[in-house]
């Protein structure tokens, strides 16, 4: 990190991430950074190692080389016996992962807990937050994604829209410094996709610094700053959204462009994000 | 039963009832402590730990059930007095046929409940597993936060089953002289010559324990349902 002392740390720096599924290279030299406030947005058609790139950065899968910083705290890796590349210190990596709140593409709630025991779960037994605290602070976040009616129902008796808002609100609990969100609205129903889109609209209106892998064109232009696109592993084309997505330079981000647009304009006249920024 | 002439031995079959559930309920939470052991066991990153939870639910479940409580009962306590001489002390055991009954029922029912539970591990969508590592969440919190609860749930059904063969299998400890119901059975029919009479009066008892644990399965299976999608 030598020559930009002058410039505030990145929220979140990657440098040069490998990784491989058996033969398969699925990622291959991808770096990147997101600022505080940043909206980043990570494009690419399925199988071009976006998903693989969220999940390795907070460790749920372990990248073969490159470096993650959050915050500036490099998390530190080394070899086991066998040759294993793995976190040096898992501790490291449990506390790492509390700073980064992560959206899973099919919310992942913990179905034994209503949508408020999930909420607080991690607040009271990961970071050690007092339980009437943590309530109050749940309460504040349910109203702010709509939910605060389900607040004592189960996941299993919710929409999917209403569940990956109830985990949206789970991932903020946390005031994690930054947001992962992957493919937030992949698993929903057509109908279901503004609700969310709508809160993680709000979420970046709030200066909330965001990595969103998503199919939806519209709204990566209205709502993040930066667009990143994958292409077999690598970084194919990357600038300030309005470039990537409106001036495609590539013919594989033109072809990508046209090929998803046709629903995805319906869906963002549903947020009415196309007119924002 | 209540027609039934049970010639004063009624009052000895209730005992036998009361013990054949105590060392049934004895047993099953020994055996559930086996369980979650071996299927902690069979998930372990230490390839011995696997080994060993492999051979333990290997050698008990193929092994017969009698064979095992003979050999627990009057093998161990010569094994440890042969071995105990052999150094040159001079021991004398003898195994509480109640302990070594529940013991040995614990110890094979506990390979049948590792089952159920590995089973019951596996049942717990992954995706939830990992969202709890992903907020940060240590080995010990995922398991006690996220794995156990849900675990049971999936569990119940198993452990109800294992239950009731294992309350049917405390009638095998009749044979190292146990007073349950079995055996309090057993010799009241051969002091009244009236075998049927008191066969049938064990058989109902054991009925009435089993449609009892259904009864209470099923209470306890509605509450553990209480956040999934039929409840």
């Amino acid at each position: 990190m030598t020559g930009d002392e002058n410039q505030p740390v990145a929220a979140l720096r990657v440098s040069d991430l490998y990784k491989r599924f058996g033969a398969l290279d699925v990622l291959r030299g991808v770096s990147l950074s997101a600022h505080e406030r940043d909206v980043v947005a990570i494009m690419g058609a399925s199988g071009s190692g976006k998903s693989t790139l969220l999940r390795c950065i907070n460790l749920l899968d372990i990248p073969d080389a490159g470096e993650i910083r959050v915050g500036g705290e490099l998390i530190c890796m080394t070899f086991d016996r066998r040759g294993q590349r793995g976190p040096a210190d898992r501790r490291q990596v449990d506390r790492v992962r509390t700073r980064l709140g992560m959206v899973f593409q099919r919310f992942n709630l913990w179905s034994h807990l209503t949508v408020l025991q999930n909420i607080i779960e991690a607040p009271i037994h990961v970071l050690g937050i007092p339980r009437r605290q943590a309530i109050a602070h749940a309460e504040h976040l349910l109203h702010k994604v709509g939910l605060h009616d389900k607040r004592d129902t189960f996941p299993a008796h919710l929409s999917g829209g209403q569940e990956q808002r109830a985990a949206i609100a789970r991932a903020l609990a946390m005031e994690p410094e930054v947001m992962l969100l992957d493919e937030p609205t992949s698993a929903l129903d057509p109908e279901l996709v503004g609700e969310v889109l709508k809160v993680i609209d709000a979420l970046a209106e709030e200066g909330r610094t965001m990595l969103i892998v998503t199919h939806e064109i519209g709204f990566a232009r209205a709502v993040s700053s930066r667009t990143i696109f994958l292409h077999e592993g690598t970084i194919a084309e990357e600038g300030p959204s309005w470039q990537v997505l409106d001036h495609p330079r590539s013919d594989r981000l033109k072809r990508f462009l046209s090929n998803s647009s046709g629903g995805d304009r319906a869906r963002s006249r549903l947020i009415g994000g196309d007119d924002k920024r | 039963m209540m027609s039934l002439d049970l010639h004063g031995y009624g009052w000895m079959l209730w005992q036998g009832l009361e013990r054949t559930i105590m060392v049934g309920l004895a047993a099953m939470g020994l055996a559930v402590a086996f369980g979650l052991l071996g299927a902690w066991g069979k998930f372990s990153r230490y390839r011995a730990a696997r080994w060993f939870a492999g051979l333990y639910t290997t050698v008990v479940r193929g092994v017969p059930e009698l064979i095992l409580i003979l050999l627990v009962y009057y093998g161990v306590p010569t094994l440890v007095q042969d071995l105990a001489a052999g150094a040159g002390h001079d021991l004398r055991i003898d195994l509480n046929p109640f302990v070594a009954g529940v013991i040995t029922i614990g110890l094979i029912y506990g390979a049948f409940a590792t089952e159920v539970f590995r089973g019951a591990f596996l049942a717990i969508p992954r995706g939830q597993i990992e969202a709890a590592r992903a907020f940060g969440m240590g080995h010990v919190l995922v398991v006690r936060r996220v794995v156990l609860p849900q675990m049971w749930r999936f569990a119940l059904p198993g452990l109800g089953n294992v239950w009731m063969v294992l309350i049917k299998a405390t009638a095998l400890i009749s044979l190292i002289q146990l007073d349950e119901l079995m055996r309090s059975a057993d010799i009241a029919a051969r002091a009244t010559r009236l075998p049927f009479t008191f066969f049938f009066a064990a058989s109902l008892l054991y009925l009435g324990i089993t449609v009892v644990s259904m009864l209470v399965q099923g209470r306890i299976e509605a509450w553990a349902d209480r956040g999934s999608r039929q409840g």
